[in-house]
């Protein structure tokens, strides 16, 4: 199977604007990585359960209780915008 | 005497004695840096008055009382900036300690200084760090290693008595050793990640480098722990790593996986790793062959693995809550795209969008659950050698540092750097890279590094292991002859 990345897609994806030369740079480069772990597919998988932790650890709870933590300007404190005590956003509906 | 030459261990026992005080400890790191820094370019950050402030005040009867701690521009420290030697966050500064920061602070310790990385410990050799590169002590025309090549760096030049890391797919014990110091990743779980700027979450870990594996220890013993704050850490108790160091090694069994030494690894490097198993031998261990059968596939799981969860890890680099914003958006697909844009560098962007990619829909079977399950069979690997073993002995890098700008055209290249250290971070287990000796290189000494790793939560057998060969050889006592400073 030949390599399908399309950098210009998945970037858009990403949400990461891209230069002409950097997309066609990156396309060489990963189509280079992607031929390299295409090798995963030599190995017999069938009946192998997946890892998604090294030391697997389940279900860890804690009591729901308040602590003090930040307070509401000090989480503002690396804002690039804030306006009235809010983060500011850009404006997502017309 | 120049307290900046001496170990972690001498220096404590020093001010315990009150024959230095914290604040000439921390005086005699500030003369090294401004004499070799300029060169070495290890620290991206220092804050001088505030930590001569805290020097000023310090209990030296704490087990790390008065003694600045280096740290990679990956934890939060608070009231210091933490940028990840990244665009996106410069300015940034933290509101909070880390938890390893917070029991550093514990301990005595004071936070001194942010050292380079690559971006978001995304890098082999430094040179993706959005700042500037760092060079290698013993060669300033090649690279320390990534991506803790600052804290690496720092520790090797004498310019910090310890430092600490962070270790992804071999990022703390790479550049320790292409720097020739000690660098340890301990046991997946062993250290809190909280307040650990996360690049992939099930592979991350905190660690220490020293000057020798006892220093070493000292920082692990102050660092370990269950920390409610990260549910993946795990309550194991937690030893004195110190006290079981000088055990003898008559019954260890260090197992030499055959996959480790392979064509491509350069004959030195070989020769000194090969070398230290026969030193083993006559340390009373025993030296056995291993299997671990799948290491051939573990850079692909990686850059699989480690990829997808970065791609979902910096989704938070949003230009909303902190970090970089691009100016006068038109509308909110121009505000992200641009904002990334400009904020990441390009390793960062490419792993991004590599990890965006094996998530996406149609191929997350075919990537990402298949690295998933290679992952298994790589942890089973382990497992299986490790009911033969007490530790595993192999090459921590299959070659000396290389010369910058060698490989920043060739990601491949560059990720095939970590191809012996990566399958550590995959299966959970500690790594400590330990000095074993030199190569010749274009007429330089280079450091090589000797891996050992352990079982899962056993890192008081890993250091004893490292801390026997240490002390009966000589290559952690070599320094790095540097610009105006004291050998």
């Amino acid at each position: 199977m030949s390599p399908v990345l399309d950098v210009r897609y998945t970037a858009q994806l990403a949400r990461i604007n891209l230069s002409e030369e950097e997309i066609a740079t990156f396309q060489a480069q990963l189509d280079q990585v992607i031929q390299y772990v295409e090798k995963l597919k030599q190995v017999d998988v069938s009946g192998v359960e997946p890892t998604a932790h090294a030391i697997p650890v389940f279900n860890v709870f804690r009591e729901d209780a308040p602590r003090d933590w930040f307070d509401a300007a000090t989480a503002l404190s690396n804002a690039p915008r804030q306006a009235a005590g809010l983060f500011s956003v850009t404006k997502v509906v017309e | 005497m120049d307290l900046a030459s001496l170990t972690l261990t001498e220096l404590r026992e020093l001010l315990r004695s009150r024959a230095a005080s914290p604040v000439e400890a921390l005086d005699a790191l500030e003369r090294r840096i401004a004499t070799v820094d300029p060169v070495i370019h290890g620290y991206l950050h220092r804050d001088l008055g505030q930590a001569r402030a805290l020097a000023a005040a310090a209990d030296v009867s704490l087990p790390l009382g008065g003694v600045p701690i280096a740290i990679k521009d990956v934890l939060n420290v608070k009231g210091q900036p933490c940028t990840c030697a990244s665009k996106i966050l410069r300015g940034y500064t933290a509101p909070y300690d880390a938890t390893a920061i917070a029991r550093l602070r514990a301990a005595g310790a004071i936070p001194f200084g942010r050292t380079n990385m690559d971006e978001f410990a995304m890098g082999s050799s430094t040179e993706n760090s959005g700042v500037r590169a760092t060079a290698n002590p013993w060669d300033p025309t090649r690279i320390p290693g990534g991506s803790s090549g600052g804290s690496a760096a720092v520790v090797a030049a004498g310019e910090a008595y310890a430092a600490l890391g962070s270790d992804t797919g071999g990022s703390i014990r790479q550049p320790a050793a292409l720097c020739g110091c000690v660098g340890l990743k301990p046991t997946y779980g062993r250290v809190s990640r909280f307040g650990l700027v996360a690049f992939a979450s099930s592979l991350d870990q905190i660690g220490p480098f020293g000057k020798t594996v006892r220093d070493s220890a000292l920082l692990l013993n102050a660092i370990s722990g269950h920390d409610p704050q990260d549910s993946t850490s795990i309550a194991e108790p937690v030893p004195d790593f110190t006290a079981t160091l000088d055990r003898d090694l008559k019954g260890i069994r260090l197992g030499m996986p055959r996959e480790y030494f392979i064509d491509g690894i350069d004959p030195q490097v070989d020769a000194a790793v090969r070398q230290a198993a026969k030193h083993y031998e006559s340390l009373g261990a025993e030296i056995v062959e291993v299997s671990l059968p799948h290491t051939d596939y573990a850079v692909a799981v990686y850059y699989i693995l480690a990829t997808a969860e970065a791609s979902a890890n910096l989704a938070r680099f949003d230009g909303v809550r902190y970090g970089h914003r691009a100016e006068n958006p038109a509308n909110l697909l121009d505000h992200y795209g641009r904002t990334r844009e400009e904020g990441f560098g390009p390793e960062v962007k490419r792993r991004i969008i590599l990890g965006t990619y094996v998530l996406s829909s149609g191929y997350y079977d075919a990537y990402y659950l298949r690295a998933q399950k290679v992952r298994t069979l790589i942890r089973r690997d382990f497992a299986e050698a490790f009911e033969k073993v007490d530790a595993i002995l192999c090459p921590t890098s299959p070659e000396p540092a290389f010369k910058a700008g060698e490989r920043t055209g060739d990601p491949l290249k560059m990720y095939l750097a970590d191809i012996f250290t990566i399958a550590t971070n995959l299966a959970g287990n500690p790594g400590i890279s330990i000095p074993c000796g030199f190569a010749e290189m274009d007429g330089v000494q280079l450091p090589i590094g000797l891996q050992l790793i352990g079982k899962p939560f056993d890192e008081a057998t890993l250091l004893a292991i490292g801390h026997a060969y240490e002390q009966s050889t000589p290559w952690h006592t070599r320094r790095p002859a540097l610009p105006g400073a004291q050998v």
